[in-house]
């Protein structure tokens, strides 16, 4: 059944990379997500009936441009690798990882701080909305930190080459998709917000 | 046990063990076989939830039946309605999906193959979960503890205070689990449906099968993910006492109803586009003519799906929203009814000066274009918000949507069964059986769902455990209820039909109907590598060019 009848010629054609569709649709999905999160705490800003206020809230600037930058260096990082530079990939890779789990430790430090002042996830809606919007952005940064583990060991089992490059760039979609989460929920909760 | 051995060229080769074939089936990666695995799944819960609906209408048969306790029968509507939707209409729509595109557009499987199995998998698990609840936590005794909130669970219903105990833990969970499933295979089927096509299959020479999945799944993408928020959002106030839904502390139980209707309302297009699909395909074969206006039905589609996303208040006109959101969402509703009636003028006009074939799949969908343009006549009437402050929350309502849900849906769904049967298992389903089947259960659902109207405009409320007499709703109850058990019997000869045919039913050839998609080029059941060398296609109906070569269509598209 290779040709069926005629003799019209079949055009020749490029499809989309699967890997990147399916990371695309699931980024499609995932920003569905956090749409609703960032409704909820745009819509209870305010409506807390006690306990601590947004005023508490101090602004992660040094982590953010850490997780911002990050962005940056996994481009590069992917850049070498379709070049076959392996070793100047590996660095990149991981100043990427290391940016964002810098990131991840100003999280931390920042709610050791919040819970000081007594805002708890059962606090109040201020804190029901915060930790849950800033959480489950975390929980995405978590998830990106171990895949982007996962291909540190790979590559110093030298394991990644440039045959790799497709799926690391793939790998390195959702690395970009948290980011620009980031970039709403920075907004959302200490321009806005406040 | 010398039938279990066959003799091949000198060498033996066994059959392999019940063993070995489960262990296949579970690890499975094939998209056929995942498909059938949907398929089989989702009629398994068709027939439990089918059992809770006959419940259901057995204790309201009469004026104070007491059939069930008023608590068994909160467990039974909202089972009911749960397993419906997320456990027998999506797994089905998603089975004949995954069983379908990739044979349709001439791919060996799906984009991703273990995405595929593993989404299956957490549809199954979430579905077994949420049974599990009659079992477990303080279950068993009684009716054990079966969620009993609604399939929607309005705040604050689903507070640790209404709701003590684990049984709303089991409805949060199965459903935020089935919601990551579906996302999985939305995206599987998307991946699939961009990247994978044979050579000359361009967008514009997809089936309308192939078409009409990529809108479903674009639309389940961003309508699943604002339910499984909803049911992150509920999980941290039941488990880690959050407020977003407490009142009490200034939360809101009208944003849960947004943010579930954000979901809900979609998600009927996300059922319903899926049995367009179906019908798509059929019609035109047994009409003996292609579709009609494909790139309008592919435009109506697309336009279906992005204007179903700004509906979901209509179904929250009873709560008292201001004049400015009613109107919104009134007009919005009301022009969902324009790309949809586009369709059903296409798939008329598709017949019409056609050599119509009565065969079973054809029935089934001619009944649909009847049904579903009623169901769509009453959902203008409650799109109009001030009809809608008269009937929301009554069974005209609840006939409005079991219209759409089991007139349309699953009527598609048996056109579809009857269609693509000979196909997947290589035999042929019983005509016979099959008219016996469409016309009990045409009869069975007009004296269902008709009737059920009337009650509704008298005033009878949904969910309500039993009634008093002589409020004119005892007779209209009782025909409804004898409806339903002739749909019980329908559904049982058809189950009959399907294993019949399994094992006994006469061979069918690859291409049965004389079709002209893909699918019928190669065997019944197609080997699991679907095709031996890759198809090319040079139009939408690529075996009709194969076999009237003189003519092809590729001349006139």
């Amino acid at each position: 059944m290779t040709h069926l009848a005629g003799t019209l010629e079949i055009e020749p054609r490029t499809l989309p990379s699967k890997g990147k569709v399916g990371m695309l649709t699931l980024i499609a999905a995932e920003s569905a997500i956090f749409v609703i999160f960032v409704i909820a705490y745009l819509f209870y800003l305010g409506k807390s009936l006690s306990g601590p206020t947004t005023a508490i809230l101090r602004p992660p600037i040094f982590f953010t441009i850490c997780l911002l930058s990050s962005s940056f260096t996994v481009h590069l990082a992917v850049v070498a690798l379709r070049g076959g530079r392996r070793a100047p990939f590996l660095g990149w890779w991981v100043l990427t990882f290391v940016l964002g789990a810098l990131f991840l430790l100003g999280t931390a430090l920042e709610w050791k701080h919040l819970i000081g002042e007594g805002l708890t996830i059962r606090a109040n809606l201020l804190g029901t909305t915060y930790y849950s919007l800033v959480g489950l952005h975390a929980l995405h940064v978590l998830v990106g930190l171990v895949l982007l583990g996962g291909v540190t060991m790979f590559a110093l089992l030298r394991k990644v080459g440039q045959a790799e490059a497709e799926k690391v760039d793939v790998l390195s979609l959702y690395w970009h998709f948290v980011d620009a989460v980031w970039v709403v929920v920075f907004t959302v909760v200490y321009v806005v917000g406040r | 046990m010398a039938s279990n051995v066959m003799a091949f060229q000198g060498a033996r080769i066994e059959a392999p063990t019940w063993g070995e074939t489960l262990h296949e089936w579970v690890t499975t990666v094939d998209h056929k076989r995942i498909g059938l695995l949907y398929i089989l799944y989702a009629l398994l819960f068709l027939a439990i939830a089918g059992v809770e609906a006959l419940v259901i209408r057995i204790q309201l048969m009469y004026p104070h039946n007491g059939f069930v306790s008023p608590q068994v029968f909160n467990r039974m509507f909202t089972m009911h309605g749960t397993t419906m939707i997320f456990f027998f209409a999506m797994p089905i729509l998603f089975g004949f999906g995954n069983y379908l595109v990739p044979l349709m557009i001439g791919a060996r499987d799906m984009a991703f193959p273990r995405l595929n199995a593993f989404s299956f998998w957490l549809s199954a698990f979430s579905g077994f979960l949420l049974y599990f609840s009659f079992l477990g936590g303080s279950g068993l005794y009684g009716a054990g503890s079966a969620p009993d909130v609604g399939w929607w669970a309005y705040a604050p219903l689903t507070a640790r205070a209404f709701s003590p105990g684990p049984s709303t833990d089991y409805w949060t969970i199965a459903v935020l689990v089935s919601g990551f499933g579906s996302i999985g295979t939305a995206v599987n089927l998307i991946a699939t449906i961009l990247c994978m096509r044979c050579p000359g299959m361009t967008l514009g020479r997809m089936p309308l099968l192939a078409w009409l999945y990529l809108t479903m799944c674009g639309l389940a993408l961003i309508a699943i993910p604002p339910l499984s928020a909803s049911q992150m959002m509920l999980l941290v106030d039941r488990y880690l006492g959050g407020h977003f839904f407490d009142t009490q502390a200034g939360g809101s139980a009208t944003i849960w109803m947004h943010f579930f209707w954000i979901f809900g309302h979609p998600e009927v297009y996300v059922l319903v586009i899926p049995a367009f699909a179906f019908i798509s395909e059929i019609i035109p074969v047994f009409s003996r003519k292609p579709i009609f206006g494909y790139p309008v039905m592919v435009a109506a589609s697309v336009c279906i799906a992005f204007v179903s996303t700004s509906v979901w208040a209509h179904h929250m006109f009873t709560i008292g929203m201001n004049s400015y959101a009613n109107g919104f969402f009134a007009i919005t509703t009301m022009a969902v009814g324009v790309p949809t009636g586009i369709k059903i003028f296409n798939w008329l006009a598709t017949m019409w000066g056609g050599r119509i074939e009565f065969r079973t799949p054809m029935l089934f969908c001619v009944a649909f274009l009847f049904q579903f343009l009623l169901a769509g006549l009453t959902g203008v009437m409650l799109a109009s918000a001030p009809f809608n402050w008269q009937l929301g929350g009554s069974y005209f309502v609840v006939a409005h949507f079991h219209y759409v849900i089991v007139g349309a849906i699953l009527f598609c769904a048996f056109a579809a069964f009857y269609y693509w049967f000979p196909k997947v298992t290589g035999r042929m389903l019983s005509e016979t059986l099959g008219k016996w089947h469409f016309w009990l259960f045409v009869v069975g659902f007009h004296l269902t769902f008709d009737t059920m109207h009337v009650p509704g405009l008298l005033g009878m409320p949904r969910r309500i455990y039993t009634y008093e007499a002589g409020r004119g709703w005892e007779g209209w109850n009782a025909v409804v209820t004898v409806g339903a058990v002739i749909q019980g019997v329908a559904i049982l000869i058809f189950v009959f039909n399907l294993v019949r045919a399994a094992l006994t039913g006469p061979k069918a050839g690859n291409d049965p109907w004389d079709a002209w998609t893909l699918e019928w080029s190669t065997t019944s059941p197609p080997p699991e590598y679907n095709f031996a060398t890759l198809p090319e296609v040079r139009s939408r109906r690529p075996l009709w060019d194969l076999k009237h070569p003189e003519d092809p269509d590729w001349k006139y598209e």
